[in-house]
């Protein structure tokens, strides 16, 4: 079979601690090995910077919000034709690129994992038929699972094992891979018009509180054995002065974690980091976040950074995206998912001259140089909520360099620049740390074994990147770095060169990962469980699992449960 | 300075981007014969459809004779100079432009001046729909300029106006200048109904007839006469109607007091 050896780059690989190391990275069967024979195709990276292929946390590519987002921005894609190729097909960019052009894009900057963190399971079998289509990335999903009933029903009831096996229940029928939290208890109470303020608000109709969920499903995920911790994006979510729900919710949760492990991942941080209590006062409280992440070890976070164009917000918060309405007077869509969840999607323009969205693009800065510990917060823009995936290099730029990051704010909002606190850090990112920051990080958290590092046994997805650390000062001449992160030299997947010199070469079909977790009794599928089906579900219960043939190539991920 | 002259009738619709003046600049007649154009979906050259001469005299600086109802994106983005088409013209004429004057000797199809930010477009014949409207689904529509159509036009003329002058001697369609924020309208024959449907600002002026407006404005005034830019202002008197309320809008809507006896109970309310 092929082999492919990729000789004397610098090799950036955190997770087996080796910094700029000039080695030989050998590939066969699409693993990476140990040797392989003279006869493998080399390629020469002497000069050029070697890392894991890129993973991503949380970005929005596939399922119904994002495909309604497709439906109503009309203006987006004319704006980003992208056209065929011998190799490559015909489709539309920017904020909510087609599937195809997700794959290549993520491609070219060198990415080779994606995960897609929002999905009704109402909408589960839509969601894989888009991952279906999106290539040259592997890929799984998150089922929205914190304001699903009977999650909700047996957390009140105090069911906590049985509440497990029905979440392993809807990881198998969903095809999912972690469990998914949006404002825990708000969904629910958006189903009514209305939202929870805090994490100890009563969920109408349930007598549960957003702690108790929260609670509840980080005991549901280690009881289940799942490689990912809880994903959650918090209550109060881009309401000023929400940094204190997200405090509280971290303190929820610092007596659940054993051994200092993580039990929690917060998402888009940048959004739950809001200090003041008006847009009026808007400040940041990267501070307050990013001390607390410094002294505790139970929590992993992610930026969810704000770049400055048009883009377009989608989450399966409801009451966000109205709050988001009546800023923007923008075209809103709002959705209620049954008894699962609800949505909402705006078109929003992040503009430098707004204080506010200045002062959001600074608090994402903030919070990843704050944070002293790579391992703990990793880059995303929650694409396309804050900005779409393909500024990545922009990012890397504003955190390895600090001219490129005082540029930017230097043409920002006058009230922004006096309050930002980037021009008293000096820290600039190494490579090593934007490795972490990029792929290893990503990986360990998701608890995904063969990605995210270059060691025996991996899959064989790397990264390089036309970067001399030898002979670059990667802070001063930070734009031919940025350029050389945003069109990878090589992207290899599954040990197959799919990107050169920022071109597609080659094809692939990404996997969607899932997880069959075994428990040790299966959930109770009763009658009453089905007369609800009836009565509250569009769809018959035996009409609802996404069947094993939806995905056309799987990689089914077998856990242990303990219960 | 160059003149363009169709070889034949086109039947299918042409994408001719490339016929303006800021692209002609600095290009020899055999260069601007080799620009890319697109019949239907077949990839051609400019010269492969049109005669192309040169002539030193003081004329436009590109003129079109004969019918181009087919050819869409005439003069796209121009910033200066001056396209005359002795014909009719087709859709999205002069959209994005940012200056320049385009002179349409005939009718001209729809989106017409979309997403315009300056310049001029004066069409001696009518104009389709859309004219002076944003692409599909964005909000900002013609920031600025002067349109003006001597026939009429069609239906949703000047949605999302976001600055500019319309000036229409003859009739318009429904939802004239729907969603608008800024900017001016007149209309001098009959008006549709929906005019001004969504409006946040700007003005529309009736000095024809209307049916009715919409139950979503309020009247404000009888005013006698109002201005459309520096050099135009026009006689009334005028009801003066604002709204839309359920946009919470300070647009205002003039409908010419004469010609419009059915408004009358209107005045009871002043």
């Amino acid at each position: 079979m092929t082999e492919l050896i990729i000789k004397n780059g610098f090799v950036f690989d955190p997770l087996n601690e080796i910094n700029g190391e000039k080695m030989d990275i050998s590939i066969k069967n699409g693993k990476i090995v140990k040797k392989v024979t003279s006869k493998a195709q080399v390629i020469d990276a002497s000069g050029l910077t070697v890392m894991p292929g890129g993973v991503d946390i949380h970005t929005h590519v596939a399922g119904s919000e994002v495909n309604t987002g497709r439906i109503v921005r009309p203006e987006d894609h004319v704006k980003d034709v992208v056209r065929k190729t011998a190799l490559t097909r015909s489709g539309t960019g920017y904020s909510i690129p087609s599937t195809f052009v997700i794959g290549y894009r993520y491609s070219h900057m060198g990415y080779t994992t994606i995960m897609n963190p929002s999905m009704a399971p109402l909408e589960a079998k839509h969601t894989h038929e888009e991952l279906n289509d999106i290539p040259l990335v592997d890929k799984a999903t998150y089922p929205l699972l914190g304001d699903w009933w009977f999650v909700l029903e047996n957390l009140a009831k105090g069911n906590i094992e049985e509440c497990a096996r029905h979440v392993a229940w809807m990881l198998d029928i969903t095809k999912g891979y972690a469990i998914k939290i949006v404002n825990p208890g708000g969904l629910e109470s958006w189903g009514f018009g209305h939202n929870v303020h805090s994490i100890d608000d009563q969920v109408p109709n349930f007598c549960i509180t957003p702690r108790e969920i929260i609670r509840g499903l980080v005991k549901v995920n280690k009881m289940l054995n799942l490689p990912h911790t809880i994903h959650l994006h918090t209550n109060n979510l881009g309401i000023p002065g929400n940094y204190s729900t997200t405090l509280d919710t971290m303190r929820a949760m610092e007596d659940l974690s054993t051994g200092g492990e993580p039990v929690a991942h917060i998402t888009h941080v940048q959004f739950s980091s809001f200090g003041g209590d008006s847009w009026g006062n808007f400040k940041s409280a990267a501070e307050e976040i990013s001390s607390y992440l410094n002294a505790h070890s139970h929590m992993t976070v992610d930026m969810g950074q704000i770049i400055f164009t048009d883009t377009t917000t989608m989450t399966a918060d409801g009451p966000f995206e109205f709050t988001l309405y009546e800023l923007s007077g923008h075209k809103w869509v709002n959705s209620d998912v049954e008894t699962e969840t609800s949505g909402g999607i705006i078109p929003f323009h992040y503009k430098k001259n707004n204080a506010v969205n200045a002062t959001q693009w600074s608090i994402g800065l903030e919070l990843a140089l704050l944070v002293k510990d790579p391992w703990k917060i990793f880059l995303t823009t929650d694409h396309p909520n804050a900005g779409p995936f393909f500024a990545y290099p922009r990012i890397l730029a504003w955190l390895y360099s600090k001219k490129a990051r005082m540029l930017t704010l230097g043409h920002c909002h006058k009230k922004a620049q006096k309050k930002s606190l980037l021009p008293s850090i000096d820290r600039e990112l190494t490579l090593y740390e934007l490795a972490i920051m990029t792929r290893a990080g990503q990986a360990k958290a998701l608890g995904l074994k063969n990605k995210g590092h270059l060691g025996v046994g991996a899959d064989a997805d790397v990264a390089v990147y036309n970067i001399n650390p030898e002979t670059t000062d990667i802070a001063a001449s930070f734009q031919p770095v940025r350029k050389a992160f945003k069109h990878a030299a090589y992207t290899i997947k599954g040990g197959k060169i799919v990107v050169k010199d920022g071109k597609i070469v080659g094809e692939a079909n990404g996997k969607t990962m899932w997880l069959d977790v075994q428990t040790k009794e299966p959930c109770i599928i009763d009658e009453e469980m089905k007369r609800k089906f009836r009565e509250y579900w569009t769809v018959e219960y035996d009409n609802y699992p996404v069947f094993d043939h939806y995905l056309h190539d799987p990689e089914k991920l077998t856990i242990k449960a303990e219960v | 300075m160059i003149t363009l002259t169709p070889k034949r009738k086109f039947e299918v619709p042409v994408q001719a981007a490339c016929i303006s003046p800021d692209v002609f600049k600095g290009k020899t007649l055999a260069e601007i014969g080799d620009l890319p154009v697109t019949e239907g979906n077949v990839p051609l050259k400019l010269s492969d459809l049109f005669e192309i001469k040169e002539d030193n005299a003081d004329t436009p600086s590109i003129t079109i004779n004969g019918d181009v109802g087919k050819v869409k994106r005439i003069g796209q983005g121009m910033k200066t100079g001056e396209i005359v088409v002795n014909g009719d013209c087709g859709m999205h004429t002069g959209e994005q432009m940012a200056g320049g004057k385009i002179t349409i000797n005939g009718n001209v199809g729809g989106w017409t001046g979309d997403n315009m930010k300056a310049g001029t477009i004066e069409i001696h014949g009518d104009a389709g729909d859309y004219l002076a409207s944003p692409y599909r689904g964005s909000s900002t529509g013609m920031k600025g300029g002067l349109i003006t159509v001597d026939g009429k036009v069609g239906s949703d003329v000047g949605c999302y106006l976001h600055g500019g002058v319309l000036k229409i001697k003859g009739g318009a369609g429904r939802f004239l200048g729907y969603h608008m924020s800024e900017g001016t309208i007149l209309v001098e024959k009959q008006s549709e109904t929906r005019a001004g449907a969504c409006m946040t600002g700007g003005k529309i002026v009736i000095t024809g007839t209307i049916e009715e407006v919409m139950p979503t404005f309020t009247i404000d005034s009888i005013k006698p006469k109002v201005k459309i830019d520096d050099t135009q202002s026009v006689a009334g008197p005028f009801y003066v109607f604002l709204g839309d309320l359920s946009e919470h809008g300070t647009g205002k809507v003039f409908v010419n007091k004469a010609n419009n006896p059915q408004m009358k109970f209107y005045e009871k309310y002043l």
